[in-house]
C-alpha cells in the first residue's frame, strides 16, 4: 500500500515537471514593463495633449482617486503644521537661507511644485484635480520636464528663446502623448530634476542631494549605485497613497520600530526599517557597535562626508553683497571650481556672494527630529548669529540622537526695526520692485511685505544666520564608514557635543589625573625609599 | 628548623603569576590607548585586545580561585598581626639603618604578612573594583538606557581609570620591594624556578621528604 503511494508520488511529480518543462519551452520570456498595465496601448493616452492638465485628466479616467491623493501631500500643498510645535511650515510659509521665500516669487518657485499654475501661494493649492502634475513624478520617457518660470507647466511647442528647464538645461519641446504613454513608478530622476536642484543649482541646498545620485558609484551611495542594490529614491521613500515617507520638517530621528513583522508594511523611511537598530555583526566589535545605535544616528558613521560625487554644495550664501553693477550691468564672477573642472558662481550681482564646499564633513548636533523655524513672526536678535531652522533635542532626551547636518552659513535680509526677518521679491521678471531686474532691497522687501501683507518698517539691515539640513543621503560602503578613531579621540569629530561620554576623547578625566598623580607618588614613593637606602649605604641583607 | 630549598610555586602558581603579569601589561598598555593617554594601535583595535585580554585574564582568575580554594593556598593570604610591625619598621627605618629582614619565610606563610595584607587588599578591593567597573564599562547599554543612570557612565569609567593606575601604582611598589631584602635576581628567581630557601620544621620537612619529595631539592 505504502509502495504504492510511492510510486504514484513520483509519477506524478514527474509529470508536473514535464508539464512545467514543457509550459517554459512554449512561453517567450517576459517583455514590456514590469507593471500590468502598458501604458502605450491605452486608447485614452493615443491622442495629442497640449496641456499638462489634459494629461492629467486622461490618468484621472483609470486613477480616479490620484488627484485627491497628492491634494493631501506636501508635494502639493506645501504646507504643513506640525502636530508638536504648532508652528505652521512648509514651503509656502517658511524663509529659508537661500532664495528666502517663494512668496511673491511665484512662478519661478512653484515650478517646482507637483502641479500646474500655482501663481499666487496667498491662496490654497488650485483645487482642480487636472492641475495635479502626475508626469513630473511618473513619466519614464525622460523627455518630461518643467520650465523653470511657468508655475510647474512645461516647456511646449514653440518653445520661448532663453527658456531653461528646472534643471537648469536649455528648454526643450515636451512631447506630452510620449511622456503620457511611459508612465510607470518614479525613478531616481522623477525626484532629481526637483530634489537635486533645490536652491537654484545641482546641491545647492541639501548637501547630500546632487546630480551626482542620478548615476552614483558605489562609493558615493552604496545603495543607489547600479553596482550596489540600485535603489531608487522610492525604495526608502516609501509610499501610501501617495504620501511619501520621509519629511525633513519632521523626523524620526530614532527609530525603535525596528524591520517590523514579516509582512508587515512600515511607511517609514529610516535606516533601521531595514537594517533594525541592531545592524552590526553579532561578533564582539558588531555588538559592540550595536551599542552606539541609541544615541549615535547611523547616518553619522555612515556618511563621513557628504557633497561627494564630485558635486560641490553651496555653504555660504551672503545676499548683503548682491546688486554690485559694474558700468549698470549685473556682473558675475565664476571663482570656485570643481573637482569635475566646472566653474561655479562665486559672486552674482542677483544673489550676492557664494561659498562652495565638496566632500564637507558635518556638523553634529543632538537631534530629536524636531525644528523649530525662524518664521517672518519670530523676533530675532541680530547680535547673534540666526538659527533658521533651530535643531531640538538634548543628551537626556532619550529620542535624541547624534545626527549629522550641513550647516549653511547665511546673510540675509532682515527689519532692522521690528526686528524679523523680511521676505524679499526677487523674482519679477520685469517688475518695478523685483531684485533681479532694480537691485534695489528697499523696493525688493517693501513689495514683498505688501504682499504677504505684513509689517515693514522702512529700515532693513542684513543678519548672520544658520540652516540645518540632516544629512541622510550618500550612504557609503562599510568599509569607507568612519572608524572609531574619528570620535574615540581628543577633538575628535564631536568633540563640541555634550551630554555624552566618549572614551578616549578626554584622556585626563578626573580618574585620569588623579591616577596618574597616585602613579607618580608611587613612583616618587620609590625613589625616595632607593635614596635613603643608599644614604643609609648599607641595605640589609636577607638571608 | 631546617632551612632547605623548598618548591613553594608550584607550576600553576607560577604559570598564574606570569600569565597575569603579561596580561596585565597588555591591558594597561591597550587601556592607556583607549583612554587616549597614549596613541599608537587604532582605537578600535585597542578595545578588542582590551576586551579579549580582560576575557583571558577572568578565565585565569576563575581557575586561580579554584587553585586556591582546593589545595588550601588561599591561607597564605589570611592577615595576621604577627610580625606585621617589625616588618613595616624594617621598611620605614630599620633598611635605611643596614638591619637584616625581620621575616623568615615559613613552608605556610611564603609572604611576609605586610606582603600578605597588600596582596589581600588586591585581591578584595582592587581586583573586584577594576572587573566591576570594567564589566559595568563594557555592558554600559544594558543599564544606561534610563537617562538618569546615563550620568553614571563617567563615573564608572572614571573609577576604572582610577582603579588602574592604583594597581599600577602596586606594580611600581611590588618590583621595587623585589630588592630589598636580597638582590632583585634572587627575588624573581623563585617565580620562575618554584624553589626558594625557606624554614622547614623536623615534621614539615618528613612530611615532604616521604610523601612530596618532589619539592625538596
Amino acid at each position: 500500500m505504502r509502495n504504492m503511494f510511492n510510486l504514484a508520488s513520483i509519477l506524478i511529480s514527474a509529470l508536473l515537471m514535464g508539464q512545467v518543462t514543457l509550459a517554459q519551452q512554449n512561453t517567450p520570456p517576459l517583455s514590456g514593463p514590469d507593471s500590468t498595465t502598458d501604458h502605450s496601448k491605452l486608447e485614452p493616452l493615443m491622442r495629442e495633449f497640449t496641456s499638462g492638465p489634459e494629461v492629467t485628466a486622461a490618468c484621472l479616467e483609470c486613477h480616479t482617486e490620484a488627484s485627491d491623493q497628492i491634494m493631501h501631500t506636501l508635494h502639493y500643498s506645501w504646507d504643513y503644521t506640525n502636530p508638536d510645535t504648532g508652528q505652521r511650515l512648509g514651503k509656502r510659509n517658511v524663509l529659508n537661507a537661500f532664495c528666502g521665500n517663494v512668496a511673491a516669487n511665484e512662478t519661478r518657485c512653484t515650478s517646482c511644485h507637483a502641479g500646474y499654475g500655482w501663481e499666487d501661494i496667498r491662496v490654497a493649492t488650485p483645487a482642480d484635480p487636472t492641475r495635479v502634475d502626475c508626469l513630473v513624478c511618473h513619466d519614464r520617457s525622460g523627455q518630461y520636464t518643467k520650465q523653470d518660470n511657468l508655475a510647474g507647466h512645461p516647456p511646449l511647442d514653440p518653445v520661448s528663446p532663453g527658456a531653461k528647464t528646472i534643471t537648469g538645461k536649455k528648454a526643450w519641446a515636451v512631447d506630452l502623448t510620449k511622456a503620457a504613454q511611459s508612465v510607470g513608478l518614479p525613478g531616481r530622476d522623477n525626484c532629481g530634476n526637483c530634489h537635486f536642484f533645490g536652491g537654484g543649482g545641482d546641491n545647492v541646498k541639501h548637501g547630500d542631494l546632487s546630480s551626482a545620485l542620478y548615476d552614483p558609484t558605489k562609493e558615493v551611495d552604496v545603495h543607489m549605485s547600479s553596482d550596489g542594490q540600485n535603489f531608487t529614491c522610492a525604495s526608502c521613500h516609501v509610499s501610501d497613497r501617495h504620501q511619501v515617507a520621509g519629511s525633513r520638517y519632521s523626523v524620526l530621528a530614532r527609530d525603535t520600530g525596528g524591520t517590523g513583522l514579516p509582512g508587515q508594511r512600515r511607511d517609514v523611511a529610516t535606516c533601521e526599517s531595514c537594517h533594525s537598530s541592531t545592524p552590526h555583526q553579532s561578533t564582539l566589535i558588531g555588538m559592540k557597535l550595536n551599542d552606539h545605535t541609541d544615541r549615535i544616528a547611523c547616518q553619522t558613521c555612515h556618511i563621513p562626508e557628504f557633497a561627494r560625487g564630485g558635486v560641490a554644495t553651496k555653504t555660504s550664501w551672503d545676499w548683503s553683497t548682491a546688486g554690485r553693477l559694474e558700468n549698470g550691468k549685473p556682473i558675475m564672477l565664476d571663482e570656485h571650481t570643481q573637482s569635475d573642472g566646472r566653474k561655479l558662481h562665486t559672486y552674482l550681482s542677483t544673489k550676492g556672494t557664494f561659498k562652495w564646499d565638496e566632500n564637507v564633513r558635518p556638523y553634529y548636533a543632538w537631534f530629536n527630529g524636531q525644528v523649530e523655524y525662524t518664521t517672518g513672526l519670530t523676533t530675532i536678535d541680530p547680535a547673534q548669529t540666526v538659527e533658521i531652522n533651530r535643531i531640538k533635542g538634548s543628551a537626556s532626551d532619550s529620542n535624541s540622537r547624534i545626527w549629522p547636518f550641513k550647516q549653511m552659513a547665511g546673510r540675509q535680509a532682515y527689519d532692522s526695526e521690528l526686528a524679523k526677518l523680511v521676505y524679499t521679491h526677487t523674482y519679477g521678471p520685469d517688475t518695478t520692485s523685483a531684485f533681479w531686474t532694480n537691485f534695489n532691497w528697499d523696493k525688493s522687501i517693501k513689495a514683498a511685505m505688501d504682499y504677504v501683507g505684513e509689517p515693514y518698517s522702512g529700515k532693513f539691515g542684513f543678519v548672520d544666520t544658520y540652516m540645518y539640513w540632516p544629512i541622510t543621503h550618500m550612504v557609503a560602503p562599510a568599509d569607507r564608514a568612519l572608524n572609531c578613531n574619528a570620535c574615540h579621540a581628543k577633538n575628535g569629530r564631536l568633540a563640541n557635543l555634550s551630554g555624552v561620554y566618549i572614551p578616549g576623547a578626554n584622556p585626563m578625566g578626573p580618574g585620569g589625573t588623579a591616577g596618574l598623580i597616585l602613579l607618580a607618588l608611587a613612583v616618587v614613593g620609590v625613589a625616595g625609599h632607593s635614596l635613603l637606602r643608599l644614604i643609609g649605604r648599607k641595605g640589609a641583607r636577607y638571608d | 628548623m631546617t632551612e632547605r630549598k623548598v618548591k613553594i610555586y608550584p607550576r600553576f602558581e607560577r604559570f598564574w603569576h606570569w600569565t597575569q603579569v603579561a596580561l596585565i601589561f597588555t591591558l594597561m598598555a591597550s587601556g592607556l590607548r583607549v583612554s587616549g593617554l597614549i596613541g599608537g594601535l587604532p582605537f578600535g583595535a585597542a578595545f578588542m585586545l582590551h576586551i579579549g585580554a580582560a576575557t583571558a585574564l577572568m578565565v585565569l582568575w576563575v581557575f586561580a580561585i579554584f587553585w586556591h580554594l582546593t589545595t588550601g593556598t588561599w591561607r597564605h593570604y589570611v592577615p595576621t598581626t604577627k610580625g606585621l610591625g617589625k616588618v613595616a619598621r624594617f621598611y620605614a627605618y630599620g633598611i635605611f639603618r643596614g638591619e637584616h629582614h625581620p621575616y623568615r619565610k615559613a613552608y605556610w606563610r611564603k609572604h611576609n604578612p605586610l606582603q600578605a595584607l597588600t596582596y589581600l587588599a588586591l585581591k578584595v578591593a582592587l581586583f573586584p573594583a577594576i572587573w566591576i567597573t570594567g564589566l559595568m564599562y563594557l555592558t554600559y547599554n544594558l543599564w544606561g538606557a534610563i537617562p538618569e543612570v546615563a550620568v553614571w557612565l563617567p563615573v564608572v569609567a572614571n573609577l576604572h581609570s582610577l582603579t588602574a593606575f592604583a594597581i599600577a601604582a602596586f606594580i611600581v611598589a611590588h618590583v621595587y620591594l623585589l630588592t630589598v631584602g636580597g638582590s632583585f635576581r634572587a627575588h624573581v628567581r623563585p617565580m620562575i624556578t618554584g624553589f626558594d630557601t625557606v624554614d622547614l620544621t623536623t615534621e614539615e620537612e618528613a612530611y615532604l621528604a616521604s610523601d612530596e619529595p618532589g619539592r625538596l631539592r
